[in-house]
């Protein structure tokens, strides 16, 4: 059984004559634990898609289920309680909150779930022990690097464990050896048993992926399945 | 990590914006409990020279007959008709529930006296008590003794009588001790003698013929007072002297009317600086707002996390604000202030009551910036997705 499915999502912006498809009766479906990339122009509708995905972006029409649910017949606060059980979010400009350290930025999602000041710590410790940062722990957003705070926003997105990892452009402002160890890093944590869904526009990055969706004017215009010829250089092959 | 931590990591981050509404609302509170304690002091100060104009309660004999006076002009002598009251029924004062305002109690014994050609009024009178009761008589000479007495400045004239004269009235001869200086009131007409004096002269041992009552009304009305004295001199008729009253009333009632619309204002304008601050700093966190919405924090969590600002920032000015305001009302009362002279004791009430007002006015001005932020939409909020 698809742990995802979109069944016709449209996304329509304005009205009359001005009314704009952003996301045009796009229809898929995911199984759990699989890397997919979504590829795209800009303006193609990837990143609207990823929020409609991430139970953020209501559709004009269309369903979409996750593990069962019928996301957006949910309430607004049903759907904030669905975000935080089940998906984790990584933001291309980062989004870590200025005025915490790394790890409190990392014990952010567990503000709001019940559990002790030791217990949310040492899950905040291990994310951060997978991504390679625990020494960087008590440093502001501002003392570290640009990969580094990708790592730390991947990190803040596991911490609570969820099924699902939305990344929208995650190396988008990253060279490319960091962007690297951001991919793989993503890899590993597929490889753990999450489900990633990756926006992207870089093919390299998109290598990473078992499942590639191509956007084109709101539309899935394409999907491919791809197979690496090594785990050290990805390349993209069309099954 | 606790909503409790992000809000107060916030404050100590934008400690411009903390620092602005904590000091408005600082100005707002000390404002507030500054004017407060000043009129509660003034009006403690203006409660005490109040009383200095004198009696406000007056027990006469009970009487079925109606008053032919008017603005001093007698139509009839039907005050002879009275019934006088016993003086020692005038200690049932001292029983009331209230006696600890009751500032002085004078006794009055009235009675004509035959000088010379004239006349006159004398009034018998404790002249311990009138030194409250009329606290506007100034003497030239001294209170008098035995047979002594103290003389209006107009019945001096009319009789050609100074300090030292002698003269007799009745079967004794009495001794002018002082001459009152011109009052303006009926007072320059009467001869006024020691109470026993002129009980004895008028053969009234142990009655009088009205008393005069100075009641400290502050904590009091002034109505309750004239119940409570008619309950223990049943014979007696009580009433209070309403116009004194009411002007006391009205004068202080105007002055705090006053005062606490100017602290309205104040808080008001203190409630709009938190407002203003407080949207300020939710345009400024979308972002932020927009992370927390799209990790699963509800509506209320955000929420959460302003109040919980705004209550720190407010709890601390209203402790900050009290001291300030209680400080200030010291140095103040040193200036305008007779009888406080800077010396004002902290008041627990008020200062738990500025507090509460603090936390109030803040978390009332950040309820709308706190909905603003909690109805931001995560998508919107957060541009890059």
């Amino acid at each position: 059984m698809s742990f995802v499915v979109a069944e016709n999502l449209v996304k329509r912006y304005g009205s009359g004559d001005a009314t704009v498809a952003a996301i045009d009766d796009v229809s898929f479906q995911l199984h759990a634990g699989e890397f997919v990339g979504i590829m795209g122009e800009s303006g193609a509708g990837k990143s609207t898609l990823l929020a409609m995905l991430g139970a953020m972006n209501r559709p004009t029409s269309g369903r979409l289920w996750v593990d069962g649910i019928d996301v957006y017949a949910l309430g607004q606060e049903q759907r904030a309680d669905f975000r935080r059980e089940f998906l984790g979010f990584v933001f291309q400009s980062f989004h870590l909150v200025p005025y915490l350290t790394v790890i409190e930025n990392v014990m952010l999602p567990l503000a709001i779930v019940k559990a002790g000041r030791k217990q949310k710590r040492a899950m905040a410790e291990e994310a951060l022990a997978q991504v390679g940062l625990v020494d960087k722990a008590h440093r502001l957003p501002n003392q570290i690097s640009g990969g580094e705070s990708e790592r730390v926003a991947v990190a803040r997105s596991i911490v609570n464990e969820p099924p699902i990892l939305l990344a929208d452009e995650p190396t988008g402002n990253l060279d490319t050896k960091t962007s690297r160890e951001i991919m793989e890093l993503l890899q590993r944590l597929n490889a753990a048993g999450m489900t990633v869904i990756m926006v992207t526009h870089s093919p390299d990055c998109a290598g990473y992926a078992q499942r590639l969706l191509r956007v084109s004017d709101g539309k899935l215009v394409e999907e491919e399945i791809l197979v690496k010829s090594s785990a050290s250089s990805p390349q993209l092959a069309v099954v | 990590m606790t909503l409790k931590e992000i809000s107060v990591r916030n404050l100590l981050r934008r400690r411009g914006k903390a620092a602005f509404v904590l000091a408005g609302l600082i100005i707002g509170v000390s404002t507030v409990v500054a004017i407060y304690s000043f009129v509660e002091a003034m009006t403690d100060d203006i409660n005490h020279k109040l009383e200095k104009y004198g009696a406000n309660i007056l027990i006469v004999p009970r009487t079925e007959n109606l008053t032919l006076s008017y603005g001093g002009l007698s139509l009839g002598g039907v005050s002879f008709e009275m019934e006088e009251i016993r003086e020692a029924d005038l200690t049932q004062v001292n029983s009331i529930k209230n006696y600890k305002n009751v500032a002085a109690l004078g006794p009055l014994v009235l009675g004509v006296l035959q000088v010379e050609e004239h006349r006159v009024l004398m009034a018998g009178v404790d002249f311990e008590a009138a030194g409250i009761l009329k606290p506007w008589w100034r003497i030239q000479g001294s209170a008098p003794d035995g047979d002594g007495v103290i003389i209006g400045a107009e019945a001096a004239r009319i009789l050609n009588l100074s300090v030292g004269n002698r003269f007799r009235a009745q079967d004794r001869f009495l001794e002018v001790s002082g001459v009152l200086q011109p009052t303006g009131s009926q007072d320059d007409h009467l001869l006024f003698a020691r109470l026993d004096t002129a009980q004895a002269l008028f053969k009234k041992e142990g009655k009088v013929s009205m008393a005069e009552v100075a009641a400290l009304c502050k904590d009091c009305p002034i109505d309750e007072m004239v119940k409570q004295i008619s309950e223990v001199l049943p014979g007696a008729k009580v009433m209070a002297i309403q116009q004194v009253v009411k002007g006391r009333m009205e004068t202080l009632a105007q002055f705090k009317k006053f005062s606490f619309g100017i602290s309205g204002v104040i808080l008001l304008i203190g409630s709009l600086v938190v407002l203003v601050t407080m949207m300020g700093s939710v345009r400024e966190r979308t972002d932020e707002i927009g992370i927390f919405r799209a990790i699963g924090f509800r509506k209320r969590h955000i929420m959460n996390i302003v109040f919980l600002e705004a209550g720190i920032v407010s709890g601390l000015a209203g402790i900050i604000g009290y001291f300030l305001g209680w400080g200030a009302t010291q140095t103040a009362l040193r200036f305008f202030s007779e009888s406080h002279g800077g010396a004002l004791a902290l008041d627990v009430e008020l200062a738990a009551a500025a507090f509460l007002i603090a936390l109030l006015v803040g978390l009332l001005s950040s309820a709308y910036p706190a909905f603003m932020a909690a109805r931001l939409d995560p998508n919107d909020a957060l541009r890059a997705l």
